[in-house]
């Protein structure tokens, strides 16, 4: 290799390295999206998973909705006072909750929670020969653990990004009424005079596409795990990371698409 | 029958097997020894086709084993893990009844159970057994439930991944006995890799030995001891010196 060429081919390695990861991700969603569809189906599966997924997530993502929302109405509350706008806190900590807030720091926290107890649970079923005897056992794996994780975060997590607006919301009109003065009533028929359908149903939208993307990362990690300890390690890690950075990305291309458009 | 031709498999730089040739009879008990590292897990994986091999053919009844219905090759195998290989979220039962629950020969949930409380008791695991979870077994017993999933749906091929490893002498002749008199009442196909030479002598029709990713010598067991192989010989007596190197 020449002078000239080792410089490109050192960029040219992780570049090819990290499409190859892409293109193996990619085929894997496809994989599971074509499962759906196609028996058999395991309901057992699934509503376990749902119940795992959506149901033990409601405490943490109840309370970091109404830590959110409080912190949120003092911000937007201090912030208003510099150009005389303090009023405008319940309309704001509302549409900031149900666009961005709910469902980003939903997704997050669904992230921390469950991209990795699914990456962790899988990973250690593939290095002690779970996945490989469920093969044998004429099973398809992706079938029978990643396309139920699958559906049930798909499914799941929207309805956390409601109930985590709601429960958002909540936590801005407590400080507004208990902390900044607002009248209680005032500030309830703010919040729902100007918030609009689309506000709350685009963050249900975007929860959907956070929950799926959150139990692909857990389920794609976990499965191709590395041998040991070390190994489910580091798979419960690059679900975390993947799945983390891969939330904020898609935010910004659906507010793009959402929004913009 | 299972026949392995010029069998190839890659990882990386290491060349696990370098062009395998071997033949396994219906009915008979055929046992993989080599050292660690050789590539006998590989080998069986690769006729399941939980790894896919590079180069060579593997057929069964001279049918290409990576063509044709999956679903019906894999429901001619049963498989005994090395590490048991149970799902901890499922009873023993549940385990053992796994396929029986499921794919087109699913039975009633009744039924399944009392099959898998009846392979339980075949392999002598009393029916209390079949509600427990396999983390409150002993390594003993995990292999039995094991060996009973393997068998559950009565395969006529079985494959078993060092069935011996990590049990005490006694256990271990336990889990031999409970292999050779399985296969000799289900008239199958059995395959299985070890390392300990008590195994091949209690399983073994015939014995193959895997080194540097080929069959370096192949045969009756009732030979393995007279065969004049520097290899075999050096395997089986446990020798550090010889054709094998002690550090690999």
């Amino acid at each position: 290799m020449t002078a000239l060429t080792a410089p490109l081919a050192a960029i040219g390695r992780p570049v090819l390295a990290a499409l190859a990861a892409i293109g193996r991700v990619v085929i894997f969603a496809a994989q599971i999206i074509g499962h759906l569809f196609r028996p058999p189906f395991y309901p057992r599966e699934f509503l376990h998973a749902l119940m795992q997924i959506g149901w033990f997530s409601l405490p943490v993502v109840g309370l970091t909705a109404v830590f959110t929302g409080g912190a949120l109405a003092l911000q937007i509350y201090s912030g208003g006072a510099r150009f005389n706008a303090e009023a405008v806190v319940p309309s704001i900590v509302a549409i900031g909750m149900v666009r961005e807030l709910g469902p980003v720091l939903g997704g997050l926290m669904v992230a921390a929670r469950v991209a990795s107890s699914i990456a962790a649970e899988l990973g250690t079923m593939k290095v002690t020969e779970q996945i490989d005897a469920l093969a044998t056992l004429s099973t398809n794996p992706i079938k029978y653990l990643a396309v139920p994780r699958v559906l049930a975060a798909t499914l799941a997590v929207p309805v956390l990004v409601g109930v985590g607006d709601a429960i958002g919301i909540a936590g801005g009109w407590l400080v507004g009424v208990n902390r900044l003065g607002f009248n209680s009533t005032t500030y309830l028929q703010n919040t729902y005079d100007f918030l609009e359908s689309w506000d709350v149903v685009s963050g249900l939208w975007k929860g959907a596409a956070f929950g799926f993307i959150v139990a692909l990362m857990g389920c794609y990690h976990g499965m191709n795990s590395g041998r040991g300890a070390q190994g489910v390690g580091a798979a419960t890690k690059s679900a975390v990371v993947g799945a983390s950075v891969l939330i904020l990305a898609t935010n910004y291309i659906l507010t793009e698409l959402f929004f913009t458009a | 029958m299972i026949t392995l031709s010029a069998v190839t498999k890659t990882f990386g730089k290491n060349r696990v097997l370098r062009g395998v040739d071997l033949t396994i009879p219906s009915g008979q008990s055929m046992v993989i020894i080599g050292g660690s590292g050789t590539g006998k897990s590989v080998l069986l994986k690769c006729i399941l086709g939980l790894v896919h091999h590079d180069a060579g053919t593997i057929t069964l009844d001279g049918q290409d084993v990576t063509k044709g219905d999956r679903d019906a090759f894999l429901a001619r195998f049963g498989m005994l893990f090395q590490g048991g290989a149970l799902f901890d979220s499922l009873r023993v039962w549940e385990n053992v009844a796994f396929r029986l629950m499921r794919g087109p020969g699913k039975r009633p949930k009744a039924e399944a159970r009392e099959i898998a409380i009846e392979k339980l008791r075949r392999v002598g695991l009393k029916p209390e057994t079949a509600d427990l979870y396999p983390a409150e077994l002993s390594g003993g017993m995990q292999k039995r439930v094991g060996l009973a999933r393997a068998i559950a749906a009565e395969p006529e091929i079985i494959f078993f991944d060092e069935p011996t490893t990590g049990l005490d002498p006694i256990m271990a002749g336990v889990i031999n006995d409970l292999i050779r008199e399985i296969v000799t009442e289900m008239g199958a196909t059995a395959m299985t890799i070890t390392h300990d030479m008590s195994s091949v002598r209690a399983i073994a029709d015939r014995v193959a030995m895997l080194h540097d990713g080929v069959i370096q010598w192949t045969g009756p067991v009732a030979d393995l001891d007279a065969t004049p192989d520097p290899y075999v010989q050096q395997f089986i007596h446990g020798r550090a010196t010889g054709p094998i190197a002690a550090v690999r």
